[in-house]
């Protein structure tokens, strides 16, 4: 690891100004994945600025039934929190399903919006990798591939966002607070917040240098049920192979009258399925009108042979948790 | 001396069991060195070629960088060449394999030295490489002989001809991948030179080999080498014999004059202390309508590096499983510009009884015969191929008390005929082997005045409870209670003893630790039971002892049952409850035998459906190489895991009657699951690991 120089923020103010004073400078909050990165020597900060002293702890729950979610609230704590479990079942379903019970004690609800890919060549420091070293080329596309994303990606990168959260939040329509260097604040819906790789692969967010996360909010829930449904290679502590988190309401004739759907590990940000959506939407969701939609989303998607089988494994578990949704609806 | 309950047999708690979890047993990194410094390697980024040259400026420049090695160094020793290639650490500049080390960083801290190993340059003459097992291969040759001594190829009757006439026959190939040990303590190794004498703190499963091995590589006397490894935090074969890492602190401390510690992490783990080879195994079967095997063939192609030609013994457990009158058994080994493989619990019947006994499994449903029946019918009344008689053969009964247990009895064979809500549900059953060896081994006991004894071996516990089930047998030996013993192991000054390995420790530990304790009582009674103020004292060694045994076929035998449940939406399998059933001797210590045996189930639930080395063709290692992308079973993947045991008396063994249960308990455990995966959906998955897309290919929608 590269020695580095680390600086303890007790107000906003000073952070930014840290940060802003050096090329090289990064936040700290929990430190779960940064840290790691560092031993790997995938990312070599200068200096690091430990946020978790600044005033982003808290969940606030308003009247309207929307929250205002503290970026260093853990995911532990977020996970528990009774708002959110009977309001955002699908939310804490998503924490839960992720990680471990130590690492969500530590990690924060900014941080895990920052995860890096588990692209086994992104934390590899001695093989290329267009993300961590642009123009090196893709050690994937050739390589081991299979966790790897099926859609959005591009010729330089087909990394996978890893994050179980960020999905369920794609689904609830959150937003992303941000507070600039200059102390003006930015919200960005969560849709926007992250970029396609394109000829960029490094760029992975529309942050700027010294933006903190401040918070993430979710407007009112949505009508009907939401469940987070993860399918992975072991019953813990491993990342999504392909997951979702859906939203079904149907109305008195049993036609869909709001569903959302939210895909992880197929793309390389929490992927909203808005093409199967429209498709559905006013629609009786048959295990047809499901499959067809759910298939339509991937008409676009650029899979590799190790990974191809993430499109139909999608489109089952597109077809199978609306269908409970809309089934369990009425108990 | 006063007449005492026996303890062998009971359940005893681990000795070291509180040290252990308050902090206080030392594992080879931990033992307090003064002066020591740290060693970090450097390992090659190409698969095959040489290093051309190392710039070491940038490192040696950083406050506190003792000294770069490489291969051209100046303090750098030479070392003479063992039947090891792999520890010639930094002789030549060739490189044979992506991994390999070929420099070295000692510095005063451990982040100095891993900052400075990622500032030196190092410049290659990269050459060609294959590093990709592929069947058909022109340099792919049969071994004379294999792993242990096994001849490569054995053949039998007319297996051809049988085959062609056989009224019902299976031809499959099942393929097993690289898989890693990734045990809980990384090698970890500390060098300490006294003049020439070596002492090594070493995270090691045989503490006397390895100080024999490390004094020839030295060019020193036996003796100059000495190995402590009180504690070692598990090993399954990968510190069975010293790895580079071992010998690059030893090199390392020897060139810059002062202790060297050398931690390996757990990414260089991968490439570093060997793994389980792959296999490609095709197995065919012809059968009498019956079910009697008239034919077997097993033939099984693995890798190696170009170092040397590991052979790994897959397909010696079906010389012995079950009768047939036609058989042929052959190993085929590839070289490539890979890391070397080596042993992993049970190397060879792991991944080949995986083959044999999903090959065994599509045969019964072939003649539509149940399983167990159809493992009954071909039990053998002696070793097949060599007409030995078996010291004790229990896999019948095995099977039929497992069954029993299990809750066979009733099952309808139809594949997916079984389902709950979104699950389909199968069970499914294996047949298990492990050979039960004993090495010469030698120990010493003493008595001492204040009514204490005292044995020293060079046994190791790498978490087995070698040393409690050891303290037990002592005990009993001089009748006296467990407190009165005190079990000194870990240790090569206390003789010769072979390795935590080959399931053999018991066996082999116990029978010296018995002998010795028996003279040491017998002194005694000639002293009158008076122990002189100086204490008394009586040594053993078994080595004419053990080549004194009868020539007989020793095999420990397991029947393993699981029942597995599918997702039906997405392919993801889910182990409900595993059951093994075993024969394995004399059981010394019920407590640490069954968390042997079931952490075998364990291992073998996680060979069955997650671990998996990916050969990364574009670089020639593991592209995965951690515990984030190297899947292992996690807590929330093990259930219910019973293990059991017959109680099985064998005189043919050692005075100790154990046949030893470390390998046991993951022989057969794969196929089991994979059985069950097709009893199940209707799945025949041949290829490990049980992925979920390998599943869902075979999933009707």
């Amino acid at each position: 690891m590269k020695p580095f120089a680390f600086e303890r923020a007790t107000r906003p103010e000073a952070a930014a100004s840290l940060v802003a004073d050096s090329t090289e400078a990064v936040y700290l909050a929990g430190g779960t994945n940064l840290v790691d990165l560092m031993k790997l020597g995938v990312t070599e900060p200068a200096l690091l600025v430990d946020i978790t002293g600044l005033p982003y702890d808290r969940i606030e729950h308003r009247a309207d039934g929307g929250v205002l979610i503290g970026a260093l609230v853990p995911g532990s704590e977020l996970s528990g929190d009774r708002g959110i479990r009977e309001r955002f079942p699908a939310l804490a379903e998503a924490l839960l399903a992720g990680a471990s019970g130590q690492l969500r004690n530590r990690a924060s609800t900014g941080g895990n919006l920052l995860q890096r890919t588990r692209c086994v060549y992104f934390q590899d420091v001695t093989k290329p990798c267009n993300k961590r070293s642009p123009g090196t080329g893709c050690s994937a596309i050739q390589g081991s591939h299979r966790d790897l994303a099926v859609i959005g990606t591009s010729d330089a990168c087909v990394a996978t966002n890893p994050s179980d959260m960020a999905v369920a939040l794609a689904a609830l329509d959150a937003v992303v607070h941000l507070r600039r260097v200059d102390g003006s604040s930015r919200a960005v819906p969560l849709a926007d917040f992250y970029l396609l790789p394109g000829d960029t692969p490094h760029r992975e967010t529309v942050l700027q240098p010294g933006d903190l996360i401040t918070g993430v909010e979710l407007p009112p829930p949505p009508p009907g049920a939401t469940h987070y449904r993860k399918v992975r290679d072991r019953w813990s502590y491993a990342f999504a192979v392909v997951s979702l988190a859906a939203v079904a309401a149907t109305d008195g004739g049993g036609a869909l009258r709001e569903i959302r759907l939210a895909l992880g590990g197929v793309a390389p940000k929490p992927w909203r399925a808005y093409k199967a959506e429209q498709l559905l939407a006013g629609q009786r969701p048959t295990e047809d009108a499901l499959r067809t939609a759910a298939l339509a989303e991937f008409a676009s998607a650029r899979p590799l042979p190790q990974n191809a089988f993430k499109i139909g494994l999608a489109v089952d578990l597109i077809t199978a948790t609306v269908r409970d949704l809309v089934a369990g609806e009425g108990r | 001396m006063t007449t005492l309950e026996r303890t062998v047999g009971a359940e005893v708690t681990r000795i070291e069991g509180h040290d252990k979890v308050t902090g206080t047993a030392l594992y080879a990194y931990e033992y307090p060195v003064p002066d020591a410094l740290y060693g970090v390697a450097v390992q090659s980024t190409i698969a095959r070629g040489r290093v051309r040259s190392v710039d070491a400026g940038a490192a040696l420049a950083l406050p506190g960088v003792v000294a770069v090695l490489d291969s051209g160094s100046d303090g750098v020793p030479r070392l003479h060449p063992t039947d090891d290639p792999e520890l010639s650490v930094l002789q030549s500049a060739d490189v044979a394999y992506r991994g390999q080390i070929v420099a070295a960083v000692v510095a005063d801290t451990y982040e100095t030295a891993c900052q400075a190993a990622a500032a030196l340059r190092v410049t290659y003459e990269e050459e060609a490489y294959e590093v990709e097992l592929r069947d058909g291969d022109p340099h792919i040759f049969v071994p004379d002989t294999v792993n242990a001594g096994y001849p490569g190829r054995t053949e039998k009757g007319d297996v051809d001809t049988a085959l062609a006439t056989a009224p019902v026959t299976i031809d499959a190939t099942y393929t097993t991948p690289p898989e890693h040990t990734s045990a809980m303590e990384p090698h970890a190794t500390i060098a300490v030179w006294d003049g020439d004498t070596l002492t090594l703190y070493n995270g090691d499963q045989g503490p006397w080999m390895t100080a024999g091995a490390i004094a020839a590589l030295f060019g020193l006397p036996e003796g100059a080498v000495r190995v402590v490894a009180d504690h070692v935090g598990g090993g399954f074969g990968s510190k069975a014999v010293p790895r580079p890492p071992t010998v690059l602190a030893a090199l390392a401390a020897r060139a810059v004059g002062r202790p060297v510690k050398v931690a390996v992490t757990r990414q260089q783990m991968f490439t570093m202390v060997s793994y389980r080879t792959p296999t490609v195994q095709r197995i065919r079967l012809g059968a009498e309508r019956d079910g009697r095997l008239t034919a077997i063939s097993h033939n099984a192609l693995q890798q190696s590096s170009r170092l040397t030609p590991y052979c790994e013994q897959t397909v010696t457990a079906t010389r012995m499983m079950y009768a047939a009158p036609h058989r042929r058994t052959i190993h085929r080994l590839s070289q490539l510009d890979v890391p070397t493989p080596s042993w992993m619990r049970a190397p060879g019947e792991a991944p080949g009884m995986f083959a044999l006994e999903s090959a065994m499994d599509e045969l019964a449903y072939a003649l539509d015969m149940d399983p167990i029946e159809l493992r009954v019918a071909n039990e053998p009344s002696v070793d097949p191929e060599s007409g030995n008689a078996f010291s004790s053969r229990n896999l019948v009964a095995c099977l039929r008390e497992g069954a029993a247990r299990f809750g066979w009895a009733g099952r309808d064979p139809r594949p997916g005929s079984r389902r709950e809500g979104r699950w389909l549900v199968g069970t499914g059953v294996a047949a298990g082997n492990y050979p039960a060896i004993t090495w010469p081994a030698s120990a010493t006991a003493r008595a001492e005045p204040d009514g204490s004894f005292t044995v020293r071996i060079a046994a190791v516990d790498i978490g087995t409870g070698a040393r409690t089930a050891l303290t037990q047998v002592a005990a009993d030996e001089l009748g006296v209670a467990l407190d009165r013993v005190t079990l000194e192991i870990g240790r090569s000054v206390y003789g010769s003893a072979p390795f935590a390995g080959g399931s053999m420790g018991t066996s082999s530990w116990g029978w010296a630790v018995s002998k010795g304790c028996r003279a040491l009582a017998k002194r005694l009674d000639e002293v009158g039971g008076q122990v002189p103020p100086g204490g008394l004292e009586a040594h053993a060694d078994t080595t004419e002892d053990v080549r004194a045994r009868k020539d007989l076929a020793r095999h420990a035998f397991g029947a393993q049952f699981a029942e597995v449940r599918v997702d039906a939406d997405t392919g993801q399998v889910r182990v409900d409850r595993m059951l093994g059933m075993f024969a394995a001797g004399r059981i010394i210590n019920a407590r640490t035998a069954r968390s042997q045996l079931r952490g075998g189930m364990c291992m073998g639930l996680s060979t069955a459906l997650y671990e998996n080395l990916e050969l990364d063709p574009n670089f020639g290692d593991f592209a995965n190489h951690d515990l984030a992308s190297y899947h292992v079973a996690a807590h929330a993947d093990v259930r219910d895991v019973e293990a059991h045991w017959i109680e099985e008396e064998d005189d043919q063994l050692s005075p100790i009657g154990a046949k030893g249960v470390g390998e046991l308990g993951i022989v057969g455990a794969a196929a089991a699951i994979a059985n069950a995966v097709h009893h199940a959906t209707g799945v025949r998955v041949r290829d490990l690991p049980i992925t979920l897309e390998r599943v869902r290919t075979g999933l009707r929608r």
